[in-house]
C-alpha cells in the first residue's frame, strides 16, 4: 500500500515564543533556589520540633478554660467580633466603588479608574494599614477592625464589580423601559438581581478574614494574633499548640458554616 | 372602583435574618471596642503619620531595598512551585472521581483544610522558631500555605471535569495512568496553571509580610525600620513594593485571562 | 402615535441594523413585526423608547419626539410605554407585587421608589394588573417560583401597572411552550381589545401574527418590506409573500399551527 504522507504543521513563531516562556519560567525558578540560603539548619531544628510536637500532646487546657480577659475564649471570640464587624461593613461600603468599577454600569473610561483604585487600595499591606490605625485610634481590636475594613473593600469591590459586569442586563434594561431613573435601576433591578452573589462573596471574605484578623494581632491590632506569635516566640509550644488547635477549630467551624450558607444562595 | 384586599405577605424568616445580622455585627462592633466618634475625632493622628511616611518618602533608600525586595520574590517563586508542584498530584488523589477509596480522601482533605486555616503568618513564625531566622523558614511556609491552597482548588476542578471524556478513555482499555494523562490532565491544565499563577500573586503579598515575623525579605527591613521610626523610610519600602506587586498582579493577569 | 421619519441605525461595528425607515401605528393596532433574527425587529421596536438611539432620523410617540427627550421628559414618555422581553427580566428575588410596583416608580418621587413607599393606589393598580393576567394569588410570591409562562404574566402585569397608552413586546413568547404561548398571546389581544392599548409586538412565528395581528410589518435586512393590514390579507397570498420577507418561501411545516 502507498504511504500515506501528511505535512506535519510547524509555526516556527509559535514553538519559539513557547520556548522563550518555558526558558523564562525556569530561568525565575532556579534564580529562585539560588537566592535562599540553607545555612546548618537541620541541627537545632530536630531539638525545637520535638519539643514542639510536646506541646501538642500536652496542651496549655488552662489557658483555654480562662475565660477572663486574658484567657483564650476572649481572645477568639474578639478575633471573630473584628472579623466580622470588618467584614460585613466593608461590604456595604464596597458596594458604591464596585458600582464606579463596573463598565456596564458607568462606562468604559470611569470604569477604568474604578478599578485602579480598587486595586491600589487591594495592593495596601494590611499589616501596614494596621499600623497606621493604631496611631489613629491606639492599639486594639478597632484598628484591626479598620485595617480589615478598608483592606477589604479592595478586595470585594473587585468581586463584586465582577458580578454585576457578568450580570443578566435584563432586569435593567426592564426598569429602564419603565421610566425609572439611575438611581431606581441601581435600587430594584441590579442589587437584588447580583445580592446572591454579593453574599456570597461577602461570606467568602469573611472566611478569609477570619485568618487575617488572628494574624492582624501580630502588630497589635486585637485578637489572638498578639498571644499567639509571643507564644511562639517565647517557644511555650503548650500554650502555641493550645492557641493553634483552637483556632484551627474555630475557623474550621466558621467555614462550614458559611459554606453551608453560601450553598444555600446559589 | 371596589378595592381588592390581599393577604399579608409571611415575612417572619427574612425579618429574623436581617435583625440577627444586624445584631451580630453591631454587637461584634461594640464588644471589639469600637467607637465611630473616636475613630473619627483622631483620624487626623493618621494623616499626620502618612504624611510622614510619604511626603516625602526617602528617596535615597531605595538602593538599599532591592536586594530584600528580590529576596521576597525569590522567596515567593520557589514557595509557590515547590507548593504547586507538591499540589498537583495531592489534588489527583484527593479528587473523589479519580481514586474512590474514600479512607484516603477524608483524611487528605482533613490535612489540607488545616493547612488552610493556620494563617500564613503564624506558619512563618513557627518554622523561624523551628529553622531559624531567614528566607528560608519563609519558603517553607508558604510552600506549605500555596500546597493547601492550589491542593483545593486543583482537586475542586477535577471533580468539575467532564468525565465523558474519563469514561470514554475507560471503555477503551486505558487503565489509571493513562486515563490521568490523557482524560484528566489535559482539562485541568489551564485551571491548574491559573490557579498558580494566582497563587503566586498572593505570596508575593504574603512573602513581604512574612519579614516580619523574621522570615526574611522586604518584611523584616520593614520592620526593622519601623522599629527605630524612620517613617520616611518606611513609605519608600511601601511605595516600592506596592508598585512590585502591582506589576506583578497586571503582568500575571494578563497570563491568566490568556489561559482560560 | 408612533411615527418613525427617515429612520436609520447604524451601530458602532458598522453594522447597518435599519436603514431609512418611516412607518407610522396608530391607535389601538395590534401590529406584528416579523423577520428573520437580525433584520432589525428589535432594534426597531427599542428605539420606540430610545432603549437604543437612532443615528439618522427622528421617531414620535404622540407627537412628541423621542429621539431629542431626555431627562425627565423621556421618563415621562417611558412611563406611558410598556415592555415584555423574551427573557421576561423579571427581578427574581423580589416577589411578585415588588415586580410590578416598579412599573409605578416613574410617578413618584425617587427616595420614595426605593424604600418602597408605594401609596394604597399603586397597590391597587398593581392587584388590579395582576388580576387582569390572573395571576393574583402569586403576588406575595418570590418571582423565581413561577413558571416562565406565569413570570411572563408578571412582565405584563408590570407593564401594565404603568397605566401605559402603548406596549412594546420584543419575542415575549419565543421562550415559551406552545400552550403557554397562547395563552400569552391571548392576554396581549385581550389587554389590546378591552383596554385600547396599542400594541407592537415582535413575533418569530408567523402564524402568531395571522392569528393576533390587525396589521403585519415585514422587516428584512433593515428595510420595511411588508405592510398589509390583516383584513386585507388572504391566507395563500399571506404566505406567498412571506418571500418578500424571509427571501424564499416557507415550506408548510415551517409555519407551526394549523391551517
Amino acid at each position: 500500500m502507498e504511504k500515506i504522507l501528511v505535512k506535519k504543521e510547524r509555526n516556527p513563531l509559535k514553538t519559539t515564543l513557547h520556548t522563550i516562556y518555558y526558558l523564562i519560567v525556569f530561568g525565575l525558578i532556579f534564580w529562585g533556589f539560588g537566592g535562599i540560603e540553607y545555612k546548618g539548619i537541620m541541627q537545632t531544628a530536630a531539638s525545637s520540633i520535638n519539643a514542639l510536637l510536646d506541646g501538642f500532646i500536652n496542651p496549655d487546657l488552662a489557658y483555654a478554660t480562662n475565660t477572663t480577659i486574658d484567657g483564650l475564649p476572649y481572645a477568639i471570640l474578639e478575633t471573630i467580633a473584628i472579623a466580622i464587624s470588618g467584614t460585613f461593613v466593608s461590604a456595604i461600603i464596597s458596594i458604591p466603588f464596585a458600582l464606579l468599577a463596573s463598565q456596564n454600569i458607568v462606562g468604559q473610561k470611569v470604569s477604568k479608574v474604578g478599578k485602579l483604585i480598587v486595586t491600589m487600595i487591594r495592593t495596601f499591606p494590611e499589616l501596614i494599614l494596621a499600623l497606621i490605625f493604631i496611631s489613629v485610634v491606639g492599639p486594639g481590636a478597632p484598628a484591626g477592625i479598620l485595617a480589615l475594613g478598608i483592606h477589604s473593600i479592595g478586595m470585594l469591590a473587585k468581586l463584586f464589580s465582577e458580578a454585576i459586569e457578568s450580570m443578566d442586563m435584563g432586569v435593567k434594561e426592564a426598569l429602564e423601559s419603565c421610566g425609572g431613573n439611575y438611581f431606581e435601576v441601581l435600587f430594584r433591578a441590579v442589587l437584588p438581581q447580583v445580592s446572591p452573589e454579593l453574599i456570597s462573596y461577602t461570606l467568602y471574605r469573611f472566611e478569609i478574614n477570619m485568618r487575617a484578623a488572628s494574624t492582624l494581632g501580630l502588630v497589635g491590632a486585637g485578637g489572638i494574633g498578639a498571644p499567639l506569635i509571643f507564644a511562639i516566640r517565647t517557644r511555650s509550644w503548650e500554650r502555641a499548640a493550645i492557641i493553634i488547635i483552637v483556632l484551627v477549630v474555630t475557623v474550621t467551624i466558621i467555614d462550614q458554616i458559611s459554606g453551608r450558607i453560601r450553598k444555600k444562595l446559589v | 372602583m371596589e378595592k381588592i384586599t390581599v393577604p399579608k405577605p409571611r415575612r417572619l424568616r427574612r425579618n429574623l435574618t436581617i435583625l440577627t445580622v444586624t445584631l451580630l455585627i453591631v454587637g461584634s462592633a461594640w464588644f471589639a471596642g469600637f467607637n465611630l466618634f473616636e475613630v473619627i475625632g483622631n483620624l487626623y493622628k493618621g494623616s499626620r503619620l502618612l504624611g510622614r511616611m510619604f511626603f516625602p518618602p526617602d528617596i535615597s533608600y531605595v538602593p538599599r531595598i532591592i536586594s530584600p525586595m528580590l529576596e521576597t520574590i525569590q522567596m515567593a517563586l520557589v514557595g509557590t512551585f515547590i507548593g504547586a508542584l507538591v499540589a498537583l498530584p495531592t489534588a489527583v488523589l484527593a479528587a473523589n472521581n479519580f481514586i474512590k477509596t474514600k479512607w484516603l480522601h477524608v483524611p487528605l482533605r482533613f490535612i489540607l483544610n488545616i493547612l488552610r486555616t493556620i494563617p500564613a503568618m503564624v506558619l512563618a513564625s513557627l518554622f523561624v522558631a523551628v529553622f531559624g531566622l531567614g528566607a528560608f523558614s519563609g519558603v517553607v511556609a508558604l510552600a506549605i500555605f500555596t500546597f493547601g491552597l492550589i491542593s483545593k482548588l486543583t482537586f475542586e476542578s477535577i471533580e468539575a471535569i467532564d468525565y465523558g471524556q474519563v469514561e470514554a478513555l475507560m471503555s477503551l482499555g486505558a487503565n489509571k495512568m493513562n486515563v490521568l494523562r490523557y482524560a484528566i490532565i489535559p482539562q485541568i491544565l489551564p485551571q491548574y496553571t491559573s490557579y498558580t499563577i494566582y497563587g503566586f500573586e498572593v505570596n508575593i503579598r504574603a512573602a513581604a509580610v512574612l519579614g516580619w515575623v523574621g522570615a526574611g525579605g522586604i518584611g523584616q527591613t520593614l520592620e526593622y525600620n519601623l522599629a527605630w521610626r524612620n517613617f520616611d523610610r518606611v513609605g519608600t519600602i511601601i511605595i516600592f513594593s506596592f508598585a512590585i506587586v502591582l506589576i506583578i498582579d497586571l503582568v500575571s493577569s494578563a497570563i491568566r485571562k490568556r489561559l482560560v | 402615535m408612533i411615527k418613525f421619519v427617515n429612520v436609520s441605525k447604524t451601530y458602532p461595528n458598522g453594522v447597518e441594523a435599519l436603514k431609512n425607515i418611516n412607518l407610522e401605528i396608530k391607535e389601538g393596532e395590534f401590529v406584528a413585526i416579523i423577520g428573520l433574527s437580525g433584520a432589525g425587529k428589535s432594534t426597531l421596536l427599542r428605539l420606540i423608547n430610545k432603549l437604543i438611539e437612532s443615528t439618522g432620523g427622528e421617531v414620535f410617540f404622540d407627537g412628541a419626539s423621542v429621539t431629542k427627550a431626555k431627562g425627565r421628559d423621556l421618563i415621562n414618555i417611558r412611563r406611558q410605554i410598556g415592555m415584555i422581553f423574551q427573557g421576561f427580566n423579571i427581578v427574581k428575588r423580589m416577589s411578585v407585587l415588588s415586580n410590578v410596583l416598579s412599573g409605578r416608580v416613574a410617578y413618584h418621587p425617587t427616595w420614595k421608589t426605593i424604600l418602597g413607599l408605594f401609596p394604597e393606589e399603586d397597590k391597587q393598580i398593581a392587584y388590579r394588573a395582576l388580576q387582569r393576567v390572573d395571576i393574583l394569588e402569586k403576588v406575595h410570591n418570590r418571582a423565581s417560583d413561577l413558571s416562565g409562562g406565569q413570570q411572563q404574566r408578571v412582565a405584563i402585569a408590570r407593564a401594565l401597572a404603568q397605566e401605559p397608552k402603548l406596549m412594546l413586546a420584543d419575542e415575549p413568547v419565543a421562550s415559551l411552550d406552545p400552550i403557554t404561548t397562547v395563552q400569552v398571546m391571548d392576554y396581549l389581544k385581550k389587554i389590546n381589545t378591552e383596554d385600547g392599548i396599542t400594541t407592537v409586538a415582535n413575533l418569530h412565528h408567523v402564524d402568531l401574527a395571522w392569528n393576533y395581528a390587525t396589521r403585519v410589518v415585514g422587516v428584512r435586512e433593515g428595510r420595511i418590506v411588508y405592510d398589509v393590514l390583516r383584513k386585507d390579507m388572504k391566507k395563500a397570498q399571506f404566505f406567498a409573500d412571506l418571500e418578500k420577507v424571509y427571501g424564499r418561501p416557507l415550506t408548510h411545516d415551517e409555519i407551526l399551527g394549523d391551517e
